[in-house]
């Protein structure tokens, strides 16, 4: 039988390493994209991004060329996809609709003929940038706080409810913390930025951990008048190995999808389904080799000093 | 087997039906769709609404521009969005959205457009309010005719003396003499006529205007003056007497929020709420077209998979869970079409990710039942102690799931994130259709199965997956 709570050093330090290598690569998107832990999308801090299929194989100096000769100095021009997609990707700051036309037609003159159909571009005011990443801030901290606030009433009938909640909410944060590296670690390896739906990613991965950890305790309600007299921590490792089966069933059903969706879907939501996943396995990990025993550590600590106050 | 198993499973099989019918495509009857009496007249149909992301078009975001220390007024933005729905409605394309949202900011979308800087130019426009004189050679019916089907009509406005000589010389022209225009106008308001107590419109001219307004006034007596809001006519009052004093009021056949409303266009036609493009985009159409087929290619990859974990892992079961899943399935994409709920790019990808997680009610059941049988209880004991216990952690989780839904359809409506939205929809959507499926119809199936059965499932315990 294995024993989850007694191997939690090893788990902590995994989950510290875990962190630690997300901080990293934060740290180093940082270094790279002057201060940018993430590389944060127009949706959030204005601008325009331009995905360009051109007809023929085309120049990417030439490109931009286009781009400087109207007043975008600078742009950052991506390839996309494989060589004879003659797809490109180019960002530069934020652009009147004039502009943008302006652009097009020059680059249909000089680079190449750019397929109307299957282009796409949009542009967003750094005004509201500023304004959606208010929104985005406010929406995670109401989604930890509503997470607590759920898991405070659903367990209120038990010994120390709020103590499930903070498990929670420390076992959230990690999942969170090592989405975000990844994403941080992606931006630098294939340049992906955090838009709006990253966002959505992260706030459901924040769904996801409280998912999975109230079947947990949901199983430790049960058991705790079932077995009374039974130390804490067997209590708790036993609900662990009775819902071991359905946790990891459930997750791999939810992985077979987003894996079709990786690798079937489309191009644009791929980082956004591939977050999810990361933040997934992220958080099959620390519901139940970080939350749970942190759970018992917690108790024994304080059956302790109650102990040891007994004693004095 | 108790009667309310038959019950419950002839409903089951009935919803099934309809679900089926509905999500085929085909012509449906027309009084099928007349069914849909919540949705508008014009589009009721069992169609799939597609967002943006996935038909290409163009998604344009408006904001009031006024100077520092100006207030919105909500009825100048309904104006305002009144006034883009017709230009944008004029471009002449289908099903395109012009909502407010929030308190300053208008969203106009554009499905299908071919030339998005055109919808742009047009969408940017400032409204122009113009009386003009009909010409002379024409009847009033025939102004009523045109006003009725709102056909945009030739104004001389802006146009040099040589344009107005050659277009009046064309005989199947019809060319309107501008008079004033929306920049003469000082108020416009609501009110009654004291008289008849019908509803009517009062207007005030500016000083200079209204000196021009009598002169013309006097010298047309018994003729029509109409009122044109960006080429289409609104009213055609007839001149009864001089109007010296720039006051002036127009009669007409309306209700007192008719005539409101157009006092308000007059009013804000004249000097519409400027309005900035703060963001836009445009997705070529057969972007989007590429999107539904690889989303609709992931999804049957990723649910096949699923339906065979579950067959392979749960057995009979596993069956059953299946069963279940199809019409969970089939039930969000009838409530898709029913309600109707715009699908798009993130929102597929919610739905799919529904159904990998819809399953996991059933597995807390059947893993819960397994338990059961292993401590030697009988068969159709596991199976009601198995869906009891795993209730509160159903009911729970699928709390959990609705509770970000909420918060994540909050944050995507605070600015127009319709793709966020999407997601929050169908994920939410998909959990409380999974309390249903997932628990009733699958217990159905089950007691169903092994009510009739269950002896001889018991003798082949690899059924179970035990």
């Amino acid at each position: 039988m294995i024993n989850f709570v007694q191997k939690r050093r090893l788990f902590f330090s995994i989950a510290a390493i875990m962190l630690g290598l997300s901080l990293m690569a934060l740290l180093a998107s940082a270094i790279l994209f002057d201060g940018q832990a993430l590389r944060i999308s127009i949706d959030f801090r204005g601008g325009t991004l331009f995905v360009l299929q051109f007809d023929e194989v085309v120049d990417e100096s030439a490109i931009r060329d286009v781009f400087t000769a109207n007043d975008h100095t600078g742009p950052i021009v991506q390839r996309l996809g494989a060589m004879d997609d003659n797809t490109w990707q180019v960002r530069t700051r934020f652009a009147e609709t004039e502009e943008v036309q302006k652009i097009l037609d020059d680059l249909d003159e000089q680079v190449g003929q750019v397929n109307r159909t299957l282009s796409n571009w949009s542009t967003v005011e750094p005004a509201v940038g500023a304004e959606v990443a208010q929104h985005a801030a406010l929406a995670v901290l109401a989604a930890s706080v509503a997470v607590l606030c759920f898991i405070w009433f659903s367990f209120r009938k038990i010994p120390n409810p709020f103590r499930y909640g903070v498990v929670t909410i420390v076992a959230m944060s990690i999942n969170v913390v090592i989405s975000v590296g990844f994403y941080a670690l992606m931006g630098i390896l294939q340049g992906w930025e955090a838009d709006v739906l990253f966002l959505t990613a992260v706030l459901t991965v924040i769904g996801f951990s409280v998912e999975d950890l109230i079947v947990v305790f949901d199983r430790i309600r049960e058991n705790i008048p079932r077995h009374r007299g039974e130390p804490f921590e067997l209590v708790v490792n036993r609900s662990v190995l009775e819902t071991l089966h359905r946790s990891l069933a459930t997750q791999l059903n939810a992985m077979f999808v987003m894996v079709a969706i990786i690798l079937f879907g489309g191009a644009t939501i791929k980082p956004f389904i591939s977050v999810m996943l990361v933040g997934m396995l992220s958080e099959t990990f620390t519901s139940l080799c970080v939350a749970v025993p942190l759970l018992v550590v917690w108790e024994e600590r304080s059956q302790t000093r109650s102990f040891a106050r007994a004693a004095a | 087997m108790d009667r309310r198993t038959i019950t419950n499973f002839v409903l089951i099989l009935v919803l099934t039906a309809v679900a089926v019918y509905g999500v085929v495509p085909q012509q449906h009857p027309t009084w099928v769709t007349n069914l849909l009496f919540w949705q508008p007249e014009s589009a009721r149909d069992l169609d799939f609404q597609l967002g943006l992301d996935l038909q290409g078009g163009l998604q344009v975001l408006l904001v009031a521009d006024l100077p520092e220390g100006h207030t919105v007024d909500a009825q100048a933005m309904g104006a305002a969005r009144r006034i883009v729905e017709n230009r944008v409605d004029a471009l002449g394309l289908t099903e395109p959205v012009v909502q407010i949202q929030g308190t300053e900011r208008i969203v106009v979308e554009i499905p299908g457009i071919e030339d998005p800087a055109q919808a742009v130019d047009t969408i940017r426009e400032t409204a122009l309010l113009e009386f003009v004189t009909p010409p002379p050679r024409v009847s009033m019916d025939t102004i009523f005719a045109i006003q009725s089907m709102e056909m945009p009509i030739s104004t001389t406005y802006g146009m040099t003396a040589a344009e107005i000589q050659s277009l009046s010389e064309m005989p199947d022209v019809l060319l309107f003499e501008t008079v004033m225009t929306g920049a003469d106008l000082r108020n416009a308001f609501p009110t009654r006529d004291p008289n008849t107590a019908q509803p009517v419109i009062a207007i005030e001219f500016q000083p200079q205007a209204a000196t021009f307004f009598a002169n013309y006034t006097a010298s047309h007596i018994g003729q029509s003056l109409c009122i044109v809001l960006d080429k289409q006519i609104l009213s055609c009052p007839r001149i009864e007497s001089t109007i010296p004093t720039g006051e002036a009021v127009i009669q007409g056949n309306f209700t007192f929020d008719s005539a409101n409303q157009l006092a308000v266009q007059l009013q804000y036609g004249a000097l519409p709420i400027p309005l900035r493009i703060e963001s836009y985009k445009a997705i070529g159409p057969s972007l989007g077209a590429i999107s539904v087929e690889k989303s609709v290619r992931a999804g049957i990859v990723g649910l096949t998979v699923v339906f065979l974990f579950m067959l392979i892992y749960y057995r009979l079961n596993g069956l059953a869970a299946d069963l279940a899943l199809a019409l969970y399935v089939l039930l969000n994409m009838l409530l898709y079409k029913l309600v109707p709920i715009t699908l798009t790019l993130p929102g597929i990808a919610g739905f799919l990710l529904s159904v990998g997680m819809a399953v996991d009610a059933n597995i807390l059941v059947f893993e819960r039942m397994k338990e059961e049988l292993r401590r030697g209880r009988p068969l159709m004991r596991a199976v009601e102690v198995g869906f009891s216990r795993a209730w509160t952690s159903v009911r729970d989780s699928n709390l959990a799931t609705l509770l970000s839904c909420l918060i994540l359809y909050i944050f995507g409506n605070a600015f127009a994130a319709g793709l966020v939205k999407g997601f929050a929809i169908t994920l939410a959507l998909g959990s409380l259709v999974n309390l249903f499926t997932a628990i009733f119809t699958t217990r159905t199936l089950i007691r169903l199965i092994y009510g009739s059965a269950g002896d001889w499932i018991q003798k082949h315990a690899w059924l179970l997956g035990l």
